[in-house]
């Protein structure tokens, strides 16, 4: 298999290998990425309670959209850095590990679900920012990544216990 | 009894010791616990940001609190009905642990302090001048180091 190949290779380069045996500069990485998760993940499950109409009801989505989704953002972009850190330190452990398969494949998922409310139910928005309870297709958008994020965080909490249930 | 032989005891119970033999009762719990930090994490910043003139600027601060308050309490239950099991599966490990103790202490403070100090502020609706900032700083500072002792303990 080509890319399990060119992971053999990119685990063999010395700053992979340096990365992998510096005990506490990967120690300060894999913090960084569980620490992020308050911001990150803190503020997605207020943005995705708003459009269920489950908080903050009486904030406009559109001040949270543009107020508190810059938050959102910078979490995910440092928890992405981090994350790709932790996966340059062990890229072939990582490839195998069926945890970490589903984590990126529900990132996926979650990140068309973002795109598809953009898409749809965004458009439409100055009709409903200041409802309680938006509109059907912005609660199926809010509902669904909410799911994904909650099961990415069950993945990637599951990523060291790969030989544990699977050998 | 000391203190150690009585965590040694928790940690033998019959119930803690089917526990670490589970393949998925300890990161089930875990990752449950995590969820908790993170619910807390969004509960808290858009209070805290807001009281530092960050975040949702241009809603009052009592109200962005009294909105995100059950998320907060849902947060914090979380924590305290799975903390303590994660706790007893390791307690005499924990014993010597320094980031255990202080994550402890830091989380009865917070707790102590949300529940007066700071509530008092973002309830009230003098939000100018510098003490709402202090109330901000002091709350993430504690809410912080939680998270880092919490991190902290499960290194090896």
């Amino acid at each position: 298999m080509p890319l399990l190949e060119f992971f053999e290779w990119l685990a063999a380069t010395s700053t992979s290998a340096a990365l992998r045996e510096s005990h506490y500069l990967y120690l300060v990485i894999l913090a960084t990425h569980v620490l992020t998760l308050t911001v990150f993940l803190g503020t997605a499950i207020i943005v995705d309670l708003r459009l269920l109409g489950l908080v903050m009801t009486r904030v406009p989505v559109s001040q949270i959209l543009s107020q508190l989704v810059p938050w959102t953002t910078g979490g995910f972009v440092i928890m992405a850095a981090s994350g790709s850190l932790m996966f340059y330190a062990s890229p072939t452990d990582r490839f195998v590990n069926l945890f970490f398969r589903a984590k990126m494949a529900m990132l996926v998922l979650a990140g068309l679900a973002v795109w598809m409310f953009f898409r749809t139910a965004h458009r439409s928005i100055d009709g409903w920012d200041n409802d309680p309870v938006p509109p059907m297709a912005a609660r199926l958008a809010g509902g669904l990544t909410l799911l994904l994020w909650i099961a990415i965080l069950v993945a990637g909490r599951m990523i060291p216990y790969q030989q544990y249930w699977f050998g | 009894m000391t203190l150690l032989e009585f965590f040694h005891r928790l940690e033998y119970l019959p119930l803690l010791v089917a526990m670490r033999s589970s393949p998925w009762l300890f990161p089930a719990i875990a990752t449950v616990h995590l969820l908790g930090l993170a619910i807390i994490g969004g509960a808290v910043l858009v209070v805290d940001l807001r009281l530092l003139g960050l975040g949702l600027r241009r809603q009052p601060v009592a109200r962005l609190a009294r909105q995100t308050e059950t998320l907060l309490f849902v947060g914090i239950a979380l924590m305290l009905l799975t903390g303590p099991w994660l706790f007893m599966c390791f307690a005499t490990k924990y014993y010597y642990l320094t980031a255990f103790w202080v994550k402890l202490v830091c989380f009865v403070l917070v707790l102590l302090f949300t529940l007066t100090v700071r509530r008092r502020v973002v309830m009230g609706s003098r939000t100018a001048g510098a003490a709402p900032k202090l109330v901000a700083a002091a709350s993430l500072s504690l809410w912080f180091t939680v998270a880092l002792g919490g991190r902290l303990i499960g290194f090896p």
